[in-house]
């Protein structure tokens, strides 16, 4: 059984199936964009995806750890991939597992969902629940055919801004030989 | 209970008294041990400089041929045992470490039958089963178990002992009748080859040892490593010259005294061998006369039985032949 | 019509050199929603915070997204800044470009567009953010104070010197603490007794005080401003209205060899005692498990000399609840016990002791008069070795921390062996000597010059006997590393300066009363450095040793700062509480009950809701009513950490702040 709940985020599951990629570029604009989808929907080959394109992950931060843990990396001034995107919550008990289909919806190629280590929650017990949720969660994406390598879990202190930086090039690394998400991304838009 | 029995380099040589005390009161608790075939060197010290892996490696070697015949190594040695128990250590904690040793040893190694010391072997027989055969206690002996650095240290795989103030041979040496002394250096380093190579190194380090048994009350001192014993033995007479008053403290294995205490006679436990002889002291405690005992044929078993013709008075044990298992 | 104002800072060029912060506010501009669009400098600073404000009213915003540092930094301060420019103070969002972009990325082309992504985020959320009121809570004007050391009793005293009231908690029959066990104290040597002593007093006296002896707290409930605490108020047997402290019953008392705990065992005490001569309150209690009446059902010695008719057998445990605004917790410490030392004899050695023991001996009040004594042969010893950093600085054998006062009381300790014992020797052994209060250095140096103090550099690696009987002695084995030699010191005493730990029970009391502890089991401050007092549970504060190793003139300090925090907390009559809290929409809950498990500060409860039927048209006898049950949150409990609303089934639970809606708006804004 492939969990990608690792909590020290250090092994990475093999998928269940493979991933098949389709190109999708997603142009990175400062206005929100259309998505340009290309009509070449043959199978993938390494060349179709444009060639500076960058798995684009989404990282549902908790505000005591790893929120925290990531402005340490800012002040460290450790560097990450510029695709990657932080949304601050309260507590990673917050992280309703819609909001991580919704990202895959709308296209995004990996998310991250981190939070306190187990029993230093700074709410006693929400990232418990995290736990438990994602892990129901990730089986669940399995049976979809959602690659697991594109989701994952992780404990991330305050103190461990190195970490915040390692998690994230490596979750990027591991994502980008895997092509753009297709599994769960609906093309014709979510109305918002 | 079988052991594949590892007597490692030392035992047919320095450690003579050792092995043959050993195989002659092992049987007598019931313990067999068949000397494991086509041993090779454990490495000791010498491989522990060369190469970690190769140091650990030798050793697993040992086991794995034990291992194939189902069988617990016992070691006598205090080095080959730490060497092997660092190995069944690392294979049982990291799996990259069990793979390069089986890759070197050429065959499997699980470590499923753990190594033993020979004290744990005959502290695994039971004591009870050491305490009903013993017919000669040795009353009025004050011991002092020296066990030196390796019986209770590393504590990360030597864990049978407290490190600070280990008890096993102390244990052993009270159900023998004789009174253990409590004393300070039970596990001081007797400077393992220094006193050979660097004597003005060593010789201070076994000259403390000999000094606080001294001080302690002891008569003698035990021991359960060839080395060890080596080291007090060999050095004693000249540290005693140095400071100008003799030592007189023999060293004995602790399965020399089992020998003594179960009643074998002292030219089967190699007492003649040590460098400071220790008739003299067992002759004054008189422990060295063996207790005959009489065979009693055909009689029934509630008939007591005559007494002996030594001095000493028998332990009333009338279906005991000398030295028979329990 | 929602209006929008989006400011962009440069923070200096902390921002500026990675992100292009014109092109940004420009690119701002073309946003849904987004009315008014600028950069500046130093948005954090008077002149930007008025740019804030002149904009609000001049574009008629109604909402602000603010793009710089981390909303950990600042978004307090823009709160306040739009709370003043006549905004709700949570219309705002932040957008963190600085530690979360510009500090972590060098391509300026792919920073920018980052940031106006994160911008992106800002907007959409605060698009949909309401005005949140904050909702105030009543204050209950007492305060608790757990632990009657000198940190509780320094914290009672400042609180009640204000005006409030007190309890002061204490699990011993008398107040006092450590303190009251010391001897002397550095770097002044004043009598610990003579200076504690009127604090004692004081505190007793206080119109405000009330000091709860002999007790412990059961049960924490409530929330700050009300706290609801039960404290178990032990049987001591004796009536402490109808005692008059005369202390005839110890005297008569037949069962007099009880090791006392006081003494460190080093002395003994009857089983009706008080600990020491100047308790307070001085009513003795009695050792039920040493009282020869309750063992045998014989005796009542005590009983019959009382001429109050005190002594109560009868005595119960009585609980008693009361409510409180705020907690101070000042429990104190306990010290490392060296028998688990093997290398020191495993606590065998009687003539091996810790400080705290050597002060018990060298205490005029003590067991041998303040004459220092072996324990073992009750001579005196000549040579006495002292030991420091056992079981501190000590990964192997006990902790890694430092102990704080350990240097300095070892050094107390030797210049008193070396001026109370003729021609004694007082050898130390050390890592380090630190010494870092008023006149520390120069106690320490007085020791050494004045009062010839030996001090070796090195660990003492064995404590071991040599001899036997009469001619047994301690041989303390060392180094001396700065000769580079092994160091061998026949010692007739040796005091081992051990560890200053937290109470054994401090973990589960910490988890009893709500507040959080670290890996050495001492509780949490809210920040090591900018918030030592405060706990992260809000109205609980700590003072003393119980939050980490420290003297006594840090504890006092302390110890004040906690009742300073507390009286600020006591003065209001209600307290506005973050309106960042779980909302139940009651027409979509169904009354399931998922959510109130999940709650770990029990926020959520049913609560009765009478609606009117469909269909019927009045209320009363002669309308349809039903009654149904819903889920409620208590906007005082809840902290806001919108675990319960991912359980929520309907979906009827939502997080005001960060709602489900605020936060899907944000992922879809980034496509």
């Amino acid at each position: 059984m492939v969990n990608s709940l690792d909590p020290t985020c250090n092994t990475t599951p093999e998928p269940m199936t493979p991933g098949s990629t389709t190109p999708n570029p997603t142009p990175l604009e400062i206005s929100a964009a259309e998505l340009t989808v290309p009509q070449n929907t043959s199978a993938a080959s390494a060349k179709d995806i444009a060639s500076d394109w960058e798995p684009k992950i989404l990282v549902f931060a908790c505000q005591y750890c790893t929120y925290a843990g990531a402005d340490l990396a800012g002040l460290s001034r450790l560097q990450y991939p510029t695709t990657t995107r932080v949304l601050r919550v309260p507590c990673s008990g917050r992280t309703n597992p819609q909001f991580v289909i919704r990202a895959f919806q709308k296209g995004f190629d990996g998310v991250l969902v981190a939070g306190c280590h187990p029993g230093d929650c700074h709410f006693t017990t929400g990232n418990y629940f995290t736990r438990r949720r994602y892990l129901l969660m990730t089986r669940l994406m399995e049976f979809i055919g959602l690659d697991p390598r594109r989701f994952r879990v992780c404990w991330i202190s305050g103190s461990e801004g190195p970490k915040f930086q390692q998690v994230v090039t490596e979750l990027t690394d591991t994502i980008r030989p895997l092509g753009p998400s297709q599994k769960l991304w609906d093309e014709g838009g979510i109305s918002s | 209970m079988k052991y594949a029995y590892y007597p490692g380099c030392s035992l047919s040589g320095t450690g003579l008294e050792y092995n043959i005390s050993t195989q002659a009161v092992a049987p007598l608790l019931g313990i067999e041990l068949c000397e494991l075939p086509d041993w090779s060197c454990c490495g000791a010290s010498s491989a522990h400089l060369q190469d970690h892996t190769l140091a650990l490696a030798l050793p697993a070697r040992n086991a794995a041929l034990g291992e194939e015949q189902g069988l617990s190594l016992a070691i006598p040695c205090a080095a080959c045992l730490s060497r092997s128990k660092a190995a069944e250590h690392a294979v049982k904690t990291s799996e990259d470490m069990r793979a390069q040793i089986e890759s070197l040893i050429d065959r499997p190694y699980q470590a499923t039958y753990p190594v033993k010391s020979i004290l744990e072997i005959f502290i695994d027989a039971g004591l009870d089963t050491l305490k009903e055969n013993i017919i000669k206690p040795l009353t009025g002996l004050k011991v002092a178990s020296y066990y030196g650095c390796l019986q209770a240290r590393p504590t990360d795989f030597m864990d049978v002992d407290d490190p600070e103030n280990p008890q096993t041979i102390d244990t052993i040496v009270a159900a023998l009748g004789a009174e253990p002394v409590s004393w300070s250096h039970k596990t001081e380093c007797c400077g393992n080859s220094h006193p050979i190579a660097y004597p003005e190194v060593g010789g201070p380090l076994v000259n403390r040892i000999l000094e606080q048994a001294e001080k302690s009350g002891a008569d003698c001192i035990v021991c359960a490593c060839p080395m060890c014993l080596g080291n007090l033995d060999m050095r004693q007479k000249a540290l005693g010259k140095k400071r100008g008053r003799p030592f007189n403290l023999p060293v004995f294995y602790f399965t020399q005294l089992m020998g003594l205490a179960l009643n074998l006679r002292p030219k089967k436990l190699g007492l003649k061998k040590h460098f400071i002889s220790p008739i003299p002291l067992l002759s004054k405690k008189d422990l060295l006369k063996r207790i005959k005992i009489k065979k009693v044929k055909n009689k029934p078993a509630d008939t007591p039985v005559p007494a002996s013709e030594s001095t000493e008075t028998p332990t009333p044990n009338p279906d005991n032949k000398k030295g028979g298992p329990a | 019509m929602k209006k929008v104002g989006v400011f962009v800072c440069h923070c200096g060029t902390n921002i500026s050199q990675t992100v292009h912060c014109e092109k940004l506010a420009e690119a701002a501009k073309t946003l849904p929603g987004v009315a008014f669009s600028t950069e500046y400098k130093y948005m954090c600073s008077d002149p930007g915070q008025t740019m804030i404000k002149e904009a609000i009213a001049e574009h008629g915003l109604d909402r602000v997204v603010v793009a710089a540092c981390s909303p950990r930094m600042h978004e307090t301060t823009f709160r306040k800044c739009i709370d003043s420019g006549g905004l709700n103070p949570y219309m705002l969002e932040i957008a963190n470009i600085r530690e979360q972009c510009s500090w972590v990325h060098s391509d300026k082309d792919k920073a920018t567009a980052k940031a106006g992504d994160l911008v992106n985020m800002a907007v959409a959320k605060v698009l949909k953010n309401e005005q949140l009121p904050s909702s105030f809570i009543p204050v209950h004007k007492r305060a608790l104070v757990i632990g009657g050391g000198i940190a509780g009793i320094q914290a009672a005293l400042d609180i009640a010197d204000t005006g409030y009231h007190v309890d002061l908690v204490e699990r011993e029959p008398s107040i006092g603490g450590k303190m009251a066990q010391i001897d002397k104290t550095f770097p002044t040597m004043d009598c610990s007794a003579c200076i504690l002593t009127p604090k004692m007093v004081d505190a007793s006296q206080h119109p405000n005080i009330t000091i709860i002896p002999y007790s412990e707290v059961e049960k924490v409930d409530g929330y700050v401003g009300n706290f609801d605490v039960t404290i178990r108020r032990k049987a001591s047997y004796v009536d402490s209205v109808k005692c008059t402290g005369c202390g005839l019953c110890s005297e008569k008392c037949p069962s007099k060899k009880i090791p006392s705990e006081f003494e460190c065992n080093l002395g003994t005490r009857p089983a009706i005692y008080s600990p020491f001569p100047q308790a307070i309150p001085n009513k003795p209690v009695i050792d039920r498990e040493n009282c020869r009446y309750f063992k045998t059902g014989k005796c009542k010695i005590c009983a019959r000399v009382c001429t109050a008719d005190a002594v109560n057998f009868e005595d119960q445990d009585e609980m008693v609840q009361i409510r409180y605004g705020a907690i101070v917790v000042a429990t104190g410490y306990t010290l490392y016990d060296h028998s688990q030392y093997g290398e020191y004899g495993y606590g065998h050695y009687k003539d091996v002791i810790s400080g705290l023991e050597f002060e018990r001996l060298v205490n005029a009040s003590g067991p041998t008069m303040g004459k220092i004594k072996r324990p073992s042969d009750n001579t005196e010893p000549k040579n006495v070795v002292f030991i420091k950093c056992v079981g501190s600085r000590d990964k192997a054998r006990g902790h890694d921390y430092c102990s704080r006062a350990c240097c300095m009381y070892t050094a107390k300790h030797a210049t008193m062996v070396r001026d109370k014992i003729k021609d004694s020797q007082a050898i130390i052994f050390y890592m380090d000597i630190r010494t870092p209060g008023k006149n520390y250095e120069e106690f320490y140096l007085r020791g050494v010059e004045e009062y010839g103090v030996t001090y070796v550099r090195g660990r003492v690696s064995r404590i071991y006997e040599e001899g036997e009987g009469e001619n047994r002695k301690l041989i303390v084995q060392g180094e001396d590393t700065l000769l580079g030699k092994q160091v061998f010191v026949d010692a007739d005493m040796v005091v081992l300066a051990t560890a200053m730990e937290p109470q054994p029970d401090a973990a589960g009391f910490a988890r009893k009363i709500g507040i959080s502890y670290d890996q050495n089991n001492f509780f949490s401050e809210a920040h090591p450095k900018l918030r030592p007092v405060e706990t992260l549970s809000a109205g609980i504060y700590l003072a003393g040793a119980c939050q980490g190793p420290k003297d006594i003139p840090d504890t006092v300090a302390q110890a004040g700062a906690a009742a300073a925090k507390v009286v600020a907390l006591l003065s209001k009559d209600e307290m506005e509480t973050e309106p960042i809290v779980a909302k139940v929409d009651t027409d979509r809950c169904s009354g399931c009950g998922f959510c109130i498990p999940i709650c770990p500060y029990k926020a959520i409860s049913f609560t009765d809701l009478t609606e009117r039927v469909h269909g019927s048209v009045a209320w009363g006898p002669t309308g349809k009513e039903v009654k149904r049950q819903v889920a409620n949150v208590n906007n005082g409990l809840c902290q806001g950490c919108g675990a319960c609303t991912v359980n929520c089934r309907a979906g009827a639970l939502d997080l005001l702040g960060f709602t489900n809606e605020q936060i899907l708006a944000e992922v879809d804004s980034l496509w």
